[in-house]
């Protein structure tokens, strides 16, 4: 399957643990110290470097790029290391997260909660990934580098469904 | 005495530094398309495919196959015959760190202080274990580090009484606790015996062979291929999607211990597991 993002609650109603599928359009990088600033903005009541609602995030720290090139190399990192940030995140509206790695049980209630879906994008291929990313824009924590928060613009991005709006896991699954 | 000048050692060390970051190891590759050749479970093919596609992307374009570059990690074997001009071993392998990581576009993802979190910026500094051998060369291996596999690492002080299906039960528990974290398929590095310390050197070193070659002593090479029967029954699968390529291999690594003791370090590394070694 084919989706132009963002997401709606249809088309995720339409994903299963296990579906293969593309994306295109936008997504945020955050990892480890984006999500930790983020949510000490929002326990101090500032507003986010943008609106979770609706969007997805990709949780990925990538190289530099090279002269001529969008990105470097981009893969996912562990998503599990965001898990205590991730279900404040999810009840203001966050859609879908793009990682690598199991998740935690409060992060799969606050996904069923908020009809969400998680997705794989495969460990160690960051080469093939960079070629899916047709702009790139760093728009909050320039200090964190490789930790910033970007904007990118992704087509036809490979991707596998880990775990569905109705907390179906393709891990247990798979270990089944 | 055979001089070696500290900028051969910094040019060398920034050449491995991107070289290691961009060519995935021919006997990794080999070991990968083996595997996929193997593999029962269709999207695991898949994943193996795709792992071959981006090592070609990656080498074709000269960019990291994986973003995450790692800490920079070193075994150093320094003849006794070599003298080292015009600075310090360690500042030069440092330096060609800095150099490696800046001129290739690496990321930089060490940071100064663990608690206080710090980027430095320059990927610096290495990790570097040394050891003094006879003769005239100086022998530099460097295996870059990912944390994904890193995190999933642990280490066990055995009771002499658990054994060796102590270490058995403990490199499948680790490996099983791991999961998809580690960017399967993975190779796993045990160490067995010394201290504490030296145990984890001896599980880090492990991942510096060449997959394919197994322990010299056909004790340990049967343990190895052992394991590595019975981590990839565990179902886990390219990417933790479930299939039989869990692990390309098993490494073990052995040193003296004492009478009261039974180290076991298990570390593992993700399936581009980068190793490189010059001789100087």
């Amino acid at each position: 399957m084919n989706i132009t993002l963002p997401f709606t609650d249809e088309i995720i109603s339409q994903l299963h643990a296990g579906d293969r599928i593309t994306i295109s359009g936008t997504l945020y990088t955050a990892r480890d110290a984006a999500h930790k600033r983020m949510t000490q903005q929002l326990c101090g009541g500032a507003s986010l470097p943008f609106d979770p609602k609706g969007q997805t995030i990709y949780y990925a720290g990538p190289c530099p790029a090279k002269p001529g090139h969008v990105i470097g190399s981009c893969g996912p990192t562990t998503s599990g290391r965001m898990d205590a940030y991730t279900p404040a995140l999810l009840d203001l509206g966050l859609k879908a997260m793009v990682g690598k790695g199991q998740r935690s049980k409060e992060v799969v209630d606050a996904m069923v909660r908020n009809h969400c879906v998680y997705l794989g994008a495969i460990g160690g291929a960051g080469a093939l990934y960079s070629k899916c990313i047709t702009s790139m824009e760093v728009i909050a924590y320039e200090d964190l580098g490789p930790e910033s928060v970007k904007k990118l613009t992704v087509k036809d991005m490979p991707l596998t469904v880990i775990i569905d709006c109705r907390g179906n896991n393709l891990y247990d699954l798979a270990a089944k | 005495m055979k001089m070696i000048p500290v900028s051969t050692v910094v040019e060398a060390v920034r050449k491995m530094c991107m070289e290691a970051n961009y060519f995935l190891c021919d006997d990794v590759r080999a070991a990968i398309e083996c595997a996929r050749g193997r593999e029962s479970s269709p999207i695991g093919r898949d994943i193996l495919k795709d792992l071959i596609k981006n090592a070609d992307v990656a080498k074709e374009e000269e960019i990291p196959i994986c973003q995450d570059t790692g800490m920079a990690v070193f075994f150093v074997r320094l003849g006794q015959e070599v003298q080292i001009e015009g600075g310090l071993l360690t500042d030069a392998i440092n330096e060609g760190v800095r150099r490696g990581y800046s001129d290739g576009y690496l990321r930089k993802s060490v940071l100064s202080d663990p608690i206080r979190r710090e980027n430095t910026g320059d990927n610096t500094p290495a990790v570097i274990h040394y050891e003094m051998i006879q003769g005239d060369r100086l022998e530099i291996t460097f295996a870059p580090k990912g944390f994904g596999s890193e995190n999933m690492s642990a280490l066990k002080m055995l009771k002499p009484s658990d054994g060796l299906e102590g270490v058995k039960q403990f490199v499948l528990d680790t490996v099983r606790a791991a999961g998809s974290n580690p960017c399967p398929p993975i190779v796993v590095g045990v160490g067995i015996g010394g201290t504490m310390e030296k145990c984890a050197c001896l599980a880090k070193y492990a991942l510096t062979r060449n997959l394919g070659e197994k322990n010299p002593d056909p004790f340990y090479a049967q343990i190895e291929e052992e394991l590595l029967a019975k981590i990839n029954a565990l179902g886990i699968g390219p990417q933790g999607f479930g299939g039989d390529t869990t692990a390309l291999a098993v490494h073990v690594e052995t040193f003296a211990t004492h009478i009261a003791g039974l180290p076991c370090a298990v570390n593992i590394n993700c399936h581009v597991t980068r190793h490189k070694k010059v001789v100087l």
